[in-house]
């Protein structure tokens, strides 16, 4: 006799691959950050502008000699640390956030028109965006911010104006693939007009790269606006930005390394875990990979 | 019954850097409501072009429609300025492509997809849009419609896929279809029902229809009338029987040689000697002399056409009897 053996059926066969998880550590500093930068007003213990020439180069609560009062210790002109890191989060984020929207915008504008259009359009846009592109970026913003002056408006814009092509370059290039699909033919004929093709096909087709693009340039655009206020052309003193911090600090890394290191580390932080994020959510967004 | 659709000496040249292709050269057919016509012929015969010339839709700036009408219930197409041509897209004229891969938006929901064209043409929005798209996709027999407008394209199959487009194609309801082999990428079971679908959408809304194929067993089956491209002009143009039984143009029949029969063992398919023309180089006489195997002198100079059945049309010099 013999017994037939009944395969076990589960109702839904268990996934092959588990979710792919979250990118807790990015998040959590990005979070970390913004909260921060929200509540600077109440998460700074000092005033980011109070001086006090008796409280010159406090060090850190760990060094010897260091105190709660300052726990990142004082700069120069005996200014909590602290509180102008906390401050300084305010302006490279508000910085990245509006420089790389603004820039965003403009280059996914110019590369929908640029793919669409095609022929003369194309090749106008192009010419203009490649000429961007050739052009060192420091050098572009530090001529920009300089005969502008220096002002924050004016750094998100000197940004914008170097960052817009490479979005522009990137979506052009996924347009022109999206061009050869039936759907945009099928959209044509089904009576689309061009502003109907452009926002309702194209562009949310390049949503996710636009996306992953943005996240990965906002560490980008916090080091420029950084090396712009290190170099005097950026936001304006006595506004605290990290940047300037840490030039101000750069004649004394010797005798007390905290003024010029802990804006940098702030700076290395934030820039990290954008890049992370944008490397996680480029994985994460390609359809090719999103159902494993 | 009324004539639908009359296109008159169509004409569409693409301008390349080796010369002026004629894509569509002097085409000119009409048809009737709830009529089909086959358009067959090789890659490059001027099929898709004289398809996309009726739209107007031809890839600019290369192609250019140069002459003749397309009459859409008396209406001349070409004459109608690129707003009211929009206007005319997608509600009277529908057009059904090959690949449903990538037919429908692959960031949309089937129901969003198809609440577009419905809120553009008959102002319907919310609710009401969503329940005729249900009713549309039960039209097509998608089974739980409902459901499947929250699907995602990737979630459906090829021959799903077709059906959405058709679903969305009879949304105008269109006066005239066009379909360019929107079968070609199924599969054989899928297919034939898809072509069922097509007639019994066809027989309800009465639209007159175009139908681009490569495979003349689907013409048999579909169509009341074929006209045979060669070279950017229709050689032949028939009732679908005559076309089958007596073929007139030496084109047609190696065309119809080449199919392989069933019960026909011992004889070889006869492939078509040569390569189809270069467009480019074209000379003004019969352009598959070349390829002929009655090709006389008379074929240097260009066939005009015979009338040799009643509707049954060709242009060959055989059939010219001065």
């Amino acid at each position: 006799m013999s017994v037939i053996v009944v395969p076990e059926i589960s109702a839904r066969p268990e996934p092959t691959t588990r979710r792919r998880r979250l990118p807790v550590f990015s998040l959590g500093i990005i979070a970390a950050f913004v909260l921060v930068a929200l509540l600077a007003p109440w998460v700074s213990p000092a005033d980011p502008y109070e001086q006090s020439l008796r409280l010159r180069f406090r060090p850190p609560v760990w060094e010897e000699r260091g105190s709660w009062a300052h726990p990142l210790g004082t700069d120069r002109l005996g200014r909590d640390l602290l509180s102008r890191i906390v401050w300084g989060s305010r302006v490279s984020l508000a910085v990245g956030a509006l420089a790389v929207l603004l820039a965003s915008t403009v280059g996914a504008a110019v590369g929908l028109m640029a793919g669409y259009y095609g022929g003369r359009v194309d090749a106008t846009l192009m010419r203009v965006t490649d000429a961007t592109l050739s052009f060192p970026v420091i050098l572009l913003a530090l001529i920009l911010a300089v005969t502008v002056g220096p002002s924050f408006t004016n750094v998100v814009i000197a940004i914008a104006v170097i960052l817009w092509a490479r979005y522009a370059r990137v979506i052009r290039g996924q347009v022109l693939t999206l061009m050869t699909l039936d759907f945009i033919a099928q959209a044509r004929i089904a009576g689309a007009g061009a502003w109907r093709i452009i926002t309702r096909h194209l562009l949310p087709n390049t949503l996710n790269t636009l996306v992953v693009l943005i996240t990965l340039q906002v560490g980008y655009v916090i080091i420029v606006e950084a090396s712009l206020s290190f170099l005097g052309a950026g936001i304006p003193p006595p506004t605290p930005a990290w940047g300037s911090m840490i030039a101000e600090g750069r004649d004394f890394v010797t005798s007390a390394w905290w003024v010029s290191f802990l804006p940098g580390l702030a700076i290395l932080l934030v820039v990290l875990a954008f890049n992370l994020l944008g490397d996680w959510l480029r994985d994460t967004l390609d359809p090719k990979l999103r159902q494993l | 019954m009324p004539v639908v659709i009359d296109v008159r000496e169509l004409r569409t040249h693409i301008v390349t850097r080796w010369g002026t292709i004629k894509a569509v050269d002097g085409v000119s057919f009409a048809l009737a409501e709830g009529e089909t016509l086959g358009l067959v012929g090789e890659s490059g015969s001027g099929k898709s072009m004289t398809c996309l010339s009726i739209v107007r839709l031809v890839p600019r700036p290369a192609a250019r429609i140069v002459g003749g009408e397309v009459r859409l219930d008396g209406e001349d197409l070409l004459a109608k300025s690129d707003a009211e041509m929009q206007q005319i897209r997608g509600r009277k004229v529908a057009m059904i492509l090959q690949d449903p891969m990538s037919s429908l938006n692959p960031v949309f929901s089937v129901g969003m997809q198809m609440r577009e064209p419905l809120a553009m043409y008959h102002g319907l929005r919310g609710s009401a849009g969503t329940a005729r798209a249900a009713e549309l996709l039960a039209a097509v027999r998608i089974p739980s419609p409902a459901a499947r407008l929250r699907a995602f394209p990737h979630q459906l199959s090829g021959g799903m896929r077709q059906r959405v487009v058709g679903a969305m194609a009879i949304a105008g309801p269109p006066r005239l279809l066009i379909a360019d082999e929107p079968t070609t990428s199924l599969d054989l079971t899928i297919q034939a029902q898809y072509l069922g679908l097509l007639k019994e959408l066809q027989e309800r809304h009465r639209f007159a229809m175009i139908f681009v194929t490569h495979n003349l067993g689907i013409v048999a089956r579909m169509c009341d009338r074929v006209a045979v491209m060669y070279a950017g002009r229709i050689v032949e143009m028939g009732p679908v029987r005559r076309i089958f039984t007596a073929p007139a143009h030496p084109y047609t029949r190696a065309l119809l040689d080449s199919i392989p029969r069933f019960g026909a063992r011992r004889e070889r398919l006869t492939a078509i000697a040569g390569q189809p023309p270069d467009l480019a180089t074209l000379g003004p006489g019969c352009a598959f002399a070349p390829r002929c195997p009655a090709a006389i002198e008379r074929c240097a100079q260009a066939p005009g056409e015979t009338e040799i059945a009643s509707g049954h049309t060709t242009r060959c010099w055989l059939h010219v009897h001065a």
